[in-house]
């Protein structure tokens, strides 16, 4: 029994090798015929015209573009929600903000991509005529709000892990409770909050379907939110739905893409680990 | 209360307040800056600080709350006339207004079903293994990491290896079954930490009670750690099963369909799932595939929260059980 145990737990390291052995096998022969450099330098993504071209920035800089938005939005508001339910809501408001939030969390991302473009981008048009239908605004928007329940959440449990006596502390030094959130809570809790930071703006970078359906499939090199732009993500979906033949240079590239992805991921997400972990030590 | 010796230096270092400090050093410049901060205490200034502070977290507040309403009310402004029987019992069609979701709904149930079937006794099983049988050594710590790390990479990473994997080295094709091993991966890892974090509130004394009279370790997490689990594992489990049934994302990479005019009927047929032909709807210019996407929404929506609700539900029942 044990050994059948200990097989299900092996399981997880073999989905990470599968994952790492799929996408090298057909990223090298992506680079084989596309040189490294051309892609990671290149400032034309045309893999659909004639002279073809794979360089990946414009991707990048879409995917770069929502992420900033999102980050913008999300961040602060969950760091803002964390405070406000250690600080000042009262347990019945408490008990009514985590299940919001919760529903906020399980709610598909499919159904942000629809809400951002039927909701989102028709008033962002009516502030501005020259929003185009598709914009790097809205799906930003829209991701925001959907890292803001993860960001809430883990901040919560941060701010919730800091002693109780440091803060009393605080307050017996005449310090006022925006005072002592500022300059005792969120210093104590930072790494957990950093931490939740990190989480979100992986999540938000690999978010495919909200940016699929909201932001287009136009790859441009552009700081404009409200030009329509593509991300990484969103390649690799066009790509798939399309109707692109086994083995040709374009079907590669999705997975060279896929590894770019998975690199950045995971280095945010070994970053969050480990200051998840020092926070633990730091609070037990 | 701790006292402030038992405090780990890092964190004591960051007490610092600038409105007045306990360390009251000798020198005459701290002196002076000591009492600047207490004879010159700004009372106005900092009541309006705080004044802002509150508003601004109770802005941040809002902002989730009001985006959860307004998303709603859209969603259900939208397409809440086009919800009906007849939406939900016949197939997709080229004409908006007699498009329905009779495919996508019964492959989103037999999906969720297969994932169930083939993710639940892995992930549950890694996580008894990890929690209640391996000793703190580097393979478990590689473990460890290796599972945070996969629960962050994103869907669309999974669909790419669900493709190469299953559509085709095993050669399942674009069937409900290569979806639903895509899946199973996908939700894996958020099975095998939320069953972790339930394994762990089981009491010390459970295991030892159970050891103390003669049982084997297996013996003792079957009978006894298990089933005192059971209400977290539980939620957990169905957490990650209603996650499985709003992502779009891997089984728009293995190919799943956006058009089938037939329900699937074996685990090898060609399938295709809710959030897919919300997907295909939303994605056409005209508005009576929108609308029929806002209420293919609402069915999803709906399909949700009712198995959140029994997970709620099912956690209650077997907490009042376990209460000995």
């Amino acid at each position: 029994m044990k050994k059948l145990l200990f097989a299900c737990a092996l399981f997880c390291i073999l989905i990470t090798l599968g994952i790492v052995l799929v996408l090298l096998s057909e990223a090298v022969l992506f680079f084989e015929e596309v040189p490294l450099l051309d892609f990671i330098t290149g400032t034309i993504w045309a893999p659909m015209f004639e002279p073809k071209s794979f360089g990946v920035l414009p991707l990048v800089c879409g995917t770069f573009l929502i992420t900033c938005g999102a980050a913008i939005i999300g961040l602060p508001s969950g760091l803002g929600v964390g405070l406000f339910l250690n600080d000042f809501a009262p347990n019945w408001l408490r008990s009514i903000i985590k299940p919001v939030l919760e529903i906020l969390a399980g709610i598909p991302t499919v159904v942000y991509g629809y809400f951002a473009l039927t909701v989102v981008t028709p008033l962002l048009q009516r502030m501005s005529p020259s929003v185009e239908v598709f914009n790097a605004a809205s799906a930003a928007m829209v991701v925001g709000v959907m890292v803001l329940p993860m960001v809430a959440s883990l901040c919560d449990d941060a701010i919730r892990a800091v002693p109780r006596s440091i803060k009393e502390a605080g307050y017996a030094l005449g310090a006022t409770k925006c005072e002592v959130a500022l300059q005792v809570t969120v210093p104590s809790a930072l790494s957990g909050i950093v931490a939740s930071f990190i989480l979100a703006i992986s999540r938000a970078f690999g978010e495919t379907m909200a940016v699929t359906l909201a932001a287009g499939s136009t790859p441009k090199l552009t700081l404009n939110p409200f030009e329509s732009v593509q991300t990484l993500t969103a390649y690799i979906a066009q790509v798939s739905t399309g109707d692109t033949p086994q083995g040709s240079l374009e079907y590669k590239s999705i997975f060279a893409v896929g590894m770019l992805l998975l690199v950045v991921t995971l280095f945010f997400n070994m970053l969050a680990y480990y200051l998840v972990k020092r926070f633990r030590t730091v609070t037990e | 209360m701790a006292s402030m010796d038992d405090m780990p230096k890092s964190m004591s270092k960051s007490v610092t307040l600038k409105t007045g400090t306990a360390n009251l050093g000798d020198s005459h410049i701290e002196h002076k800056a000591i009492s600047r901060a207490i004879w010159r205490p700004r009372p106005k200034r900092r009541w309006l600080a705080g004044r802002i502070f509150f508003l601004l977290t109770l802005l941040s507040t809002l902002i989730g709350l009001i985006s959860l309403i307004f998303l709603l009310e859209s969603i259900l402004g939208q397409g809440w006339d086009r919800v009906s029987w007849e939406f939900v019992s016949s197939f997709p069609s080229r004409i908006a207004s007699r498009a329905g979701i009779k495919a996508a709904l019964v492959g989103s149930l037999y999906l969720t079903g297969l994932v169930a079937l083939i993710a639940i006794p892995l992930g549950v099983g890694a996580a008894v293994y990890l929690e209640e049988f391996a000793a703190d050594t580097r393979l478990r710590r590689m473990i460890d990491v290796n599972i945070a790390n996969l629960a962050g990479v994103p869907s669309i990473v999974y669909g790419m290896l669900g493709l190469m994997v299953f559509v085709r080295i095993c050669a399942f094709g674009h069937s409900l079954l290569a979806g639903a091993c895509t899946m199973s991966l996908l939700i894996l890892p958020v099975i095998i930490v939320t069953a972790r974090e339930a394994l762990k509130t089981v009491p010390m004394g459970v295991r030892l009670a159970a050891l103390g009279l003669g049982a084997t370790r297996w013996q003792a997490v079957r009978a006894h750690v298990l089933p005192t689990a059971m209400p977290g594992i539980l939620t957990g489990v169905i957490l990650s099963l209603s996650r499985a049934v709003g992502e779009t994302a891997p089984l728009l990479m293995i190919g799943a369909l956006s058009y089938m005019a037939f329900v699937p009927e074996s685990p090898m047929d060609d399938f295709t799932v809710l959030p897919i032909q919300i997907f295909n709807w939303s994605a056409r210019p005209q508005d009576e595939f929108r609308v029929a996407a806002a209420a293919g929404i609402i069915v999803l929506l709906g399909v949700l929260l009712t198995v959140n609700a029994c997970a709620i539900f099912a956690r209650m029942r077997f907490q009042r059980k376990m209460q000995w």
